[in-house]
């Protein structure tokens, strides 16, 4: 299916944002995510499931003001 | 010492981490400024850059306090979402809250700061709202449970310092009780010092530091005037008079003649 990763058009079979994190290479990184504008917790990951057009946002620390 | 939701600090200073020449360079302004506590943010991450995670090794190595700021949130829903993912991600329960209102003056944008203010304090987050000198807006961030309050002293990044000082000393005495940080706009260690002489608690500062020609020597200066302009307030300040007043004793004046005296 066709989701938004931090604005990118991207064609994925994960089935849920653990897949979706774990296929990204982003297993045990620091990072945070949030589905359609809602923060989803690390531990929530596995059973939010994806939806075509989901727009998904990972995040991870920065400078900052 | 600075009081931030039940931990002291000896640091009056706040700092940015963003905008230095180099992390060395960010590193060593963190050790000359003296502070305890660094802001950072939360940007998107790519799975091959994987950016983020080398500076938060950066900031670990640091062992300063982080807040986490919402720096770029439009909307009190953006906000909200970047402060949750941020406590996840850092392990705290504070959040720079930020709502920015236009492009142009970087003003926060008080009626969604409230929004937002009012359910992370809910949420159970130590919310430190950059927010302007308005009192109505002040009144309802504390009503919201903000014990802190950080108003501007000019847009970010401006370097104009105390745009509206009057406002900012009405603020101070209509929340004698709060702890009051002056964030954004400060340009020049005598800007610190003149916030400090208000009575303010601290000072955040950033881009006056890093993009200072040299950042590192800067940070040292900005320390130093934050402790001096608190140490002026402390000892009270004489009132300005309008008129002169001789410091040296008139009486026994070599010459005198009560003639000349007008």
């Amino acid at each position: 299916m066709q989701i938004l990763i931090n604005g990118e058009p991207v064609a994925t079979k994960a089935r849920n944002l653990d897949e979706l994190c774990g296929e990204l290479g982003f297993a045990g990184a620091k990072i945070a995510t949030a589905i359609n504008g809602s923060f989803v917790a690390a531990v929530k990951r596995a059973s939010t499931e994806l939806s075509p057009a989901d727009e998904i946002e990972i995040v991870s620390p920065r400078q900052g003001g | 010492m600075l009081k931030l939701y039940g931990a002291n600090f000896a640091s009056r200073l706040l700092l940015g981490t963003a905008q230095y020449p180099s992390p060395d360079i960010l590193r060593r302004a963190v050790e000359a400024s003296g502070t305890e506590i660094v802001t950072v943010s939360l940007r998107r991450e790519s799975a091959r850059a994987r950016t983020g995670q080398g500076f938060w090794e950066l900031i670990e190595q640091l062992g300063v306090r982080v807040l986490p700021n919402t720096a770029g949130c439009r909307t009190a829903k953006e906000a909200i979402a970047t402060a949750q993912m941020a406590r996840e991600l850092f392990g705290t329960n504070w959040v720079k809250l930020e709502v920015i209102a236009n492009d142009d003056t970087l003003q926060p944008e008080l009626f969604g700061l409230v929004e937002a203010a009012n359910v992370l304090c809910a949420e159970g987050f130590e919310v430190l709202p950059y927010t302007t000198e308005d009192l109505s807006a002040a009144e309802r961030l504390v009503a919201a449970g903000c014990q802190v309050l950080m108003p501007w002293a000019s847009p970010i990044g401006s370097a104009r310092g105390l745009m509206n000082k009057p406002a900012l000393k009405t603020l101070r005495a209509y929340f004698p009780e709060t702890t009051l940080i002056v964030d954004a706009g400060l340009g020049a260690p005598s800007h610190a010092a003149e916030v400090m002489e208000l009575g303010y608690d601290g000072v955040l500062l950033n881009t006056a530091i890093a993009k200072a020609a040299d950042p590192v020597t800067m940070a040292s200066a900005f320390a130093k005037s934050v402790e001096a302009g608190r140490q002026g307030f402390e000892a009270g300040l004489i009132e300005p008079r309008d008129m002169g007043t001789p410091s040296t004793p008139v009486a026994g004046t070599p010459f005198f003649k009560i003639d000349r005296v007008s």
